[in-house]
């Protein structure tokens, strides 16, 4: 149990999907934007981890690894497709519930929903889980907790952007400008977390 | 046909005036992580540039085979099918390389350009200038790319591609190498002087509120 519990401090805050990975970024930079949509979308992605870095796992370990399906047979250059295949499946299967039960959510989130299927955390978060050898259990929490941390990186991200609106900001560095010198520094103090260990 | 004007402006466009990480917030992710060092810049934008260009060909030419309802699943296979080429072209030749990539070849696939271009420009041109708006966008890309490269190994190392431009203090030199640039997240800072340098330069990308 303690063995979870400290993964999941870790990818919340020390190895955080998009401050110290920067993974998600297009998404992160053009959807924080207002906290409400930046909140819903963080929903979504830690949904779509949650079970795309489990059901990656299983797939993996059953059918693509080495010697996985028989001696000699190895299957991990197909890992990819696979990956990428799941992930756009689930992320379909979350538009539909969506349309149907929180139609307002879904309107919010607008096109940036199927954009969630090339979100790179997603896909980051997937082939991290294949890097590092999780076993079940762990790539259960490493999804939640890295849809998390992205969660928590982006609603703070927004937050910061609602007040910039009142700044007197040089007018070349208005927008993306601005918006990459704050995620800048919003890294560096998640850059604190570093020496922290678990 | 389309004639060479029209060819120069979808093949070097890309670079200032419609840049795929400057103005379209396309491709970030790896943008920000492999810019520590020249070479491994080079490297990254040479693997996003072929997957672009080949990709817009593939899908330009079957476009209109593509029915719409599945044409993100087919776009992905497509592209999913290079991204598997270079990484195993990358595993045979320059294994090192790869090792130090890691997971960002295959983010390739994720890589918001790759599907952005297949989205918002093959599908509607024919394959020929779809392919040149491929590598013109992968140029793009690779300028910001290595401009933040040369920054960041230029200042925290003192050197280029490797080679030793200015000598360090604690080889003897008289550079002192400044450890913020080593880390990942000052390429945000980098990358957000340039959006300002190149918005300074042309007007009319400036964002109203």
């Amino acid at each position: 149990m303690e063995h979870y519990i400290s993964l999941f401090i870790k990818v919340v805050f020390v190895e955080n999907m998009a401050l110290s990975f920067f993974l998600g970024m297009c998404t992160f930079l053009a959807v924080s934007k207002k906290i409400s949509t930046a909140i819903g979308l963080g929903v979504a992605v830690t949904f779509v981890l949650a079970i795309a870095v489990p059901a990656n796992q299983v797939i993996y370990h059953a059918v693509l690894a080495p010697n996985a399906l028989g001696e000699g047979i190895d299957l991990s250059f197909l890992s990819f497709i696979t990956y990428i295949g799941v992930i756009a499946a689930l992320v379909q299967v979350v538009e539909m519930i969506l349309d149907k039960y929180m139609p307002v959510l879904y309107n919010a989130l607008g096109i940036f929903l199927p954009l969630i299927t090339v979100n790179c955390a997603i896909f980051g978060g997937v082939a991290f889980m294949v890097q590092r050898n999780y076993n079940f259990g762990e790539s259960v929490v490493f999804g939640i907790g890295s849809g998390v941390g992205w969660t928590l990186a982006i609603v703070l991200m927004a937050a910061v952007r609602e007040k910039l609106k009142y700044a007197d900001i040089p007018d070349g560095l208005k927008g993306l400008g601005i918006t990459f010198i704050t995620a800048g520094l919003m890294a560096l103090g998640f850059q604190s977390f570093g020496g922290i260990s678990l | 046909m389309a004639d060479t004007k029209e060819m120069k402006k979808v093949l070097f466009g890309p670079i200032l005036d419609n840049n795929p990480i400057g103005l379209q917030v396309l491709g970030i992710c790896s943008a920000l992580a492999v810019t520590g060092s020249m070479q491994k810049a080079l490297i990254m934008t040479i693997a996003v540039t072929l997957v672009t260009a080949f990709s817009s060909l593939f899908i330009s030419m079957i476009r209109n085979q593509i029915p719409n309802a599945v044409r993100i699943i087919v776009q992905m296979a497509i592209i999913a099918s290079l991204v598997i080429l270079v990484d195993q072209c990358l595993k045979a030749f320059a294994y090192q390389m790869s090792k130090e990539l890691s997971v960002f070849v295959g983010l390739i696939i994720t890589n918001c350009i790759v599907m952005g271009r297949a989205e918002a420009y093959a599908m509607k041109e024919p394959p020929l200038m779809s392919f040149l708006d491929g590598i013109g966008n992968g140029i793009g890309y690779g300028a910001m790319l290595m401009a933040v490269a040369f920054f960041r190994e230029l200042l925290s190392k003192g050197s280029l591609f490797d080679v030793q431009i200015m000598p360090l203090l604690r080889d003897g030199g008289w550079y002192q190498a400044n450890g913020l640039l080593v880390l990942p997240f000052s390429s945000f800072f980098v990358i957000g002087l340039i959006i300002w340098a190149i918005r300074q330069y042309k007007p009319e990308q400036v964002e109203k509120d």
